[in-house]
């Protein structure tokens, strides 16, 4: 038994009172948590990057010890929509309406120069950063960054979900900032 | 290219459409014919139908814009399959009002490089079905590959000298 224990990593449990039988603690914390290892992504892979999130995904990386395993292709249902890739000013809409289409509490992680700011694309068909139409938490640099860098971005999207606050979402510098992107 | 081809097919376009060539070039093995723009559609279909040329594929067609004469240039490269010849005729067009009769008649696979060239050079193709922007955003009021206009994005901020430590 106490070998099997060993190999098992649990999660720290949030700071909170103890006692026989019973745990108390912040529901913020529970819900952090509980949010924090089950962000389900959205990948919206459109060159490059797409495939190095690929190799993320992959056995070797492994996305899914991150409680990520799950790859949500309807964004109804997803947590954290994962831009990677050149996005065209003519896909814009599209990648706008995928991210109004996304439920409450939503991330977005910007993956690769291409997405973050355009780029080697300096030219009048490219997007010059998806920030200029939908807002971004986490930016990874790279072109294209190895999947350890998407990773990375991945665990500090995961310390945004797990700090956040519950009243973020309805607070009004959300929806101001919402708004400054012409979303309601 | 042997020349007594490339005579054969000069030779079928003279047969009926003389005075419309202005040159004939080769470029790098590749027959090219300049001719006047009024009567392209004609010779196309002419060549399409002669039975020495018989040139029934349309490879590509593209704009070329020339600022140095204010000229639009359209290329239609086309391809006999039966002899494996290839032929590039080229017209120009005032850069002001670049208008030509389409080719869609002949052949349809003209129908969405026409509507690219109209995309990126402003050429108008008369008689297309559905001449409207084909790659670029439906609200983009330029011609973006005319070189008048800046192949950068305008609102790109993080490219000057002092981000890279130079002033």
């Amino acid at each position: 038994m106490e070998a099997v224990k060993r190999d098992i990593m649990l999660g720290e449990k949030p700071e909170g009172l103890e006692g026989a039988g019973f745990f108390a603690t912040r529901l913020e914390k529970v819900v952090g948590m509980a949010r924090k290892n089950s962000i389900w992504p959205l990948p919206f892979a459109t060159s490059c990057c797409g495939i190095e999130f690929m190799a993320t995904m992959g056995a070797h990386y492994d996305l899914a010890r991150f409680g990520s395993e799950r790859l949500s292709f309807s964004p109804r249902q997803a947590d954290l929509l994962m831009v990677m890739g050149t996005i065209a000013k003519k896909m814009g809409p599209v990648l706008r309406q995928v991210y109004e289409q996304m439920a409450e509490p939503r991330w977005v992680l910007s993956v690769g120069a291409c997405a973050s700011s355009g780029g080697i694309f300096d030219t009048y068909s490219v997007l010059q950063g998806i920030d200029r139409i939908i807002p971004v938490d986490v930016y990874v640099p790279g072109c294209p960054p190895r999947p350890e860098q998407i990773i990375d971005g991945v665990m500090k999207i995961q310390r945004l979900v797990e700090t956040e606050s519950l009243r973020r979402r309805d607070s009004p510098e959300y929806k101001k900032m919402l708004n400054t992107y012409g979303i309601e | 290219m042997e020349v007594v081809d490339q005579e054969r097919i000069i030779g079928v376009i003279k047969q009926k459409y003389e005075g419309e060539i202005l040159r004939t070039e080769m470029l790098y093995d590749f027959l090219t014919i300049t001719l006047k723009k009024e009567k392209i559609i004609d010779i196309i279909r002419h060549l399409y139908d002669h039975p020495d040329t018989s040139f029934k594929f349309l490879t590509t067609l593209c704009g070329i814009h020339y600022p140095e004469v204010n000229q639009i240039a359209v290329m239609y490269q086309l391809h006999n399959l039966v002899k494996n010849e290839r032929l590039r005729l080229k017209i120009y067009l005032p850069a002001e009002n670049p208008t030509v009769d389409t080719l869609t008649g002949l052949f349809p696979a003209a129908n969405w490089m026409e509507r690219e060239t109209y995309d990126f050079f402003g050429v108008t193709f008369e008689g297309h079905p559905n001449l409207i922007r084909i790659l670029n955003v439906e609200e983009m009021i330029m011609f973006p590959m005319r070189k008048e206009f800046p192949l950068e994005d305008q609102i790109r901020q993080d490219k000057n000298d002092t981000m890279f430590g130079r002033n």
